[in-house]
């Protein structure tokens, strides 16, 4: 993965509460084994309507989307991270986010930033006023800011700190591979396994 | 100071523990399917890795399948070619997988259970958010992204912050007629889809302890749709004379071992929850949705909801968007709502008892003219079952259609999909918008309520059918 420590760009202000990862992508679009191409399915149905924000000329693109609470509920599909990701986005601001979507956005490299609902609305009204509106996401300092509009937002330190070193979460877990041995050691023997298979 | 039922699982399963970081924790059974698995099996391929526990991991077909013609080959070449991908990731790295055809192919989380692989106290995961169904059993389950399909595939372990804990206690006796799935929807509508947002969820109470493992795994199911990590049953007797003979449940003395374990897990009488929510069964009644979020409920007495009815802006836009996209007035009651399709199944509402307690409402009955009825059985087994106590011939004489396991219409994947502007009265767990196919339009349901809708083609309860003339095996 990447390192992510600042990005600047322009925001799309997507005026919708509980955009669950149906929304995101829809279900037919999740037939593709391979992991990139899936902007195609971005916002899907949304996207068949002329007004809807993505179509406007003066969101070409963008790069951050300022979305309603309740961001990336349902699914646990990662092709809604990956779909965002192919479409250019790197940064999503909410003042809530689906737990699961949160996750895997931190796996994937997209920086799910998440704010109080008033800095939505202040971002919605920037960028709207002026599409051409700088958006700068800081994370080494967990600020937003877009012209007069400057806010922290937050991200558990954790997931921060991956996204700052660009670390592969498999690697650092292997890399406990004694503790993990040392675990498994003390199972429980009426554990069930699926191996042999009993019918 | 006493712990609580999911922080006893969650203890049991610390691999490793810093300040600062989330705890490293141990996976003891991990669900595979095709639609979130083909990108992390290339990611174990590309770092030259293998899986860890292939004996803890076990992978069926169910989201991207068809359920008819199920002995031809796919018919779509990409949803093909994903279900081949399954098959050969589960061979190339050693993995059981249960294909078309075989009994214990289905909807992933009616597998686990029929197999007795899914126990109180463990951990369980699938890149599937309806994973918390498992968490009926007393175990912590939860869905996954792909990236941590790949991570458990490889370490058979999960990096997790440890969550706050919540309790939903149900008090009192469910009225006749009231389901599962009608309390779920109930508490859902309450809480909203955001009210269970970095909680573990455990229910409890009369009215949860009085339920079937069936039922229990209908309501842990759900815990996702008001956004909860995972959903919690302590198991007792019931969870333990539904597991004795099943295949995977341990024997002789471990089985002995094993049921001393998980009594030892419910919540202890001094612990405490971060969060509590009390519901009272009598107060619930046959419950559907009318918008397009799980959160968007009502009971089936009452009327469509007029944005006005709500208190917050976002609330107001929400009302008017989703009454737009449904179709719907405000004002019309409920009942008065006509519905295409009727879905039957899923992992929320496809077992063998939703089966029965839809053809109980069925027999001697037909589904009305204008309307058609799919029953898709959750799983190979259960359609088996199902056949072997003529719960088919009585969905076939209604003349609803009788079909193969997988999760058919409740996403719209596979080739069981809602036309642009149709209706459905769906036992599944998401009314989103399109979540059913492009355009279709979601009301969810109850299996009784589902069967009782196929007969009059309008949203209705069992009670609201006139007796049936002739009772069906005279």
């Amino acid at each position: 993965m990447e390192a992510f420590t600042q990005h600047i760009g322009t925001a799309a202000p997507l005026r919708r509460g509980n955009v669950d990862t149906d929304q995101i992508i829809p279900a037919v679009y999740l037939k593709r084994v391979t992991r990139t191409g899936f902007e195609d399915g971005l916002f899907a149905a949304w996207r068949n309507d002329p007004a809807f924000v993505l179509n406007q000329p003066e969101y070409d693109g963008v790069s951050v989307l300022v979305a309603g609470p309740d961001f990336g509920t349902g699914s646990s599909r990662e092709h809604a991270v990956w779909a965002l990701l192919d479409y250019g986005f790197r940064v999503v601001v909410s003042s809530r986010f689906g737990d699961i979507f949160r996750g895997n956005s931190g796996k994937a490299g997209l920086l799910a930033a998440l704010v109080e609902q008033d800095v939505v609305e202040k971002l919605w009204t920037a960028v709207e006023t002026d599409p051409g509106t700088k958006v700068t996401v800081d994370l080494e300092n967990k600020t937003i800011s877009a012209g007069d509009v400057s806010a922290p937002f937050e991200i558990d330190d954790y997931t921060r700190y991956r996204l700052l070193n660009g670390l592969d979460d498999v690697g650092i877990t292997l890399s406990r591979e004694a503790d993990i041995a040392a675990y498994e050691a003390t199972r429980p023997s009426f554990k069930p396994a699926t191996l042999p298979a009993k019918a | 100071m006493g712990r609580t039922l999911s922080e006893k699982v969650w203890d049991a399963h610390v691999v490793r523990h810093a300040d600062g970081e989330p705890d490293l924790l141990y996976i003891d059974l991990h669900l595979v399917h095709e639609v979130t698995s083909p990108q992390a099996f290339d990611g174990l391929r590309l770092a030259n890795r293998k899986v860890r526990r292939p004996d803890l991991t076990i992978a069926t077909e169910d989201h991207n399948v068809p359920t008819f013609d199920v002995d031809k080959p796919i018919a779509d070449p990409v949803s093909r070619t994903q279900v081949d991908t399954l098959r050969k990731n589960a061979e190339d790295f050693g993995i059981r997988i249960h294909t078309l055809g075989d009994p214990d192919q289905g909807v992933v989380h009616v597998i686990g259970p029929q197999l007795g692989l899914t126990q109180p106290g463990m951990t369980v995961v699938c890149g599937d958010s309806h994973t918390s169904t498992h968490g009926a059993f007393g175990a912590i389950a939860f869905g996954i992204g792909t990236s941590e399909v790949e991570h458990v595939l490889a370490t058979q372990t999960l990096m997790q912050a440890r969550p706050k804990t919540m309790a939903v206690t149900v008090d009192g006796v469910l009225p006749d007629g009231v389901s599962a799935k009608d309390l779920v929807l109930a508490l859902i509508a309450q809480v909203g889809t955001g009210g269970g947002q970095g909680y573990i969820v455990e229910y409890r109470g009369e009215a949860i302890r009085a339920l079937s493992m069936e039922a229990r795994m209908t309501i842990c199911n759900m815990s996702i749709e008001w956004g909860a990590k995972a959903g919690m049953i302590a198991p007792d007797e019931t969870t333990f004379s539904y597991l004795q003979d099943k295949p995977h449940a341990p024997q002789g003395v471990d089985w002995e071992a094993a049921v001393e374990y998980w009594k030892s897990l419910a919540t202890d009488e001094d612990a405490t929850f971060d969060r509590e929510v009390v519901l009272r069964a009598e107060d619930i009644a046959p419950f559907v949705t009318w918008g397009t979020n799980p959160g968007q409920g009502i009971p089936l007495s009452e009327s469509v909801p007029s944005p006005d009815d709500f208190d917050t802006e976002n609330d107001k836009v929400a009302a008017e968007r989703a009454l737009e996209y449904m179709g719907l007035t405000a004002g019309t009651p409920m009942r008065e709502i006509h519905v295409d399709t009727v879905f039957l199944g899923s992992c929320t509402n496809g077992r063998i008892e939703d089966l029965r307690a839809a053809a109980g409402v069925l027999a001697g009955r037909k589904v009305a003219d204008g309307t058609r009825m799919l029953v898709v059985p959750g799983s190979g087994r259960v359609r088996l079952q199902a056949e072997a106590e003529g719960l088919d011939a009585i969905f076939k004489d209604a003349g609803a259609e009788w079909r193969g396991a997988g999760c058919s219409m409740c996403l719209g994947m596979n080739p069981d999909q809602l036309a642009p502007g149709e209706r459905s009265a769906s036992t599944s767990n998401r009314n989103f918008e399109g979540r059913q196919g492009k355009g279709g339009r979601t009301h969810l349901v109850s299996p009784l309520v589902a069967a009782a809708t196929a007969v009059t083609g309008t949203l209705a309860a069992p009670a609201d059918l006139p007796p049936v003339a002739v009772p069906a095996n005279a």
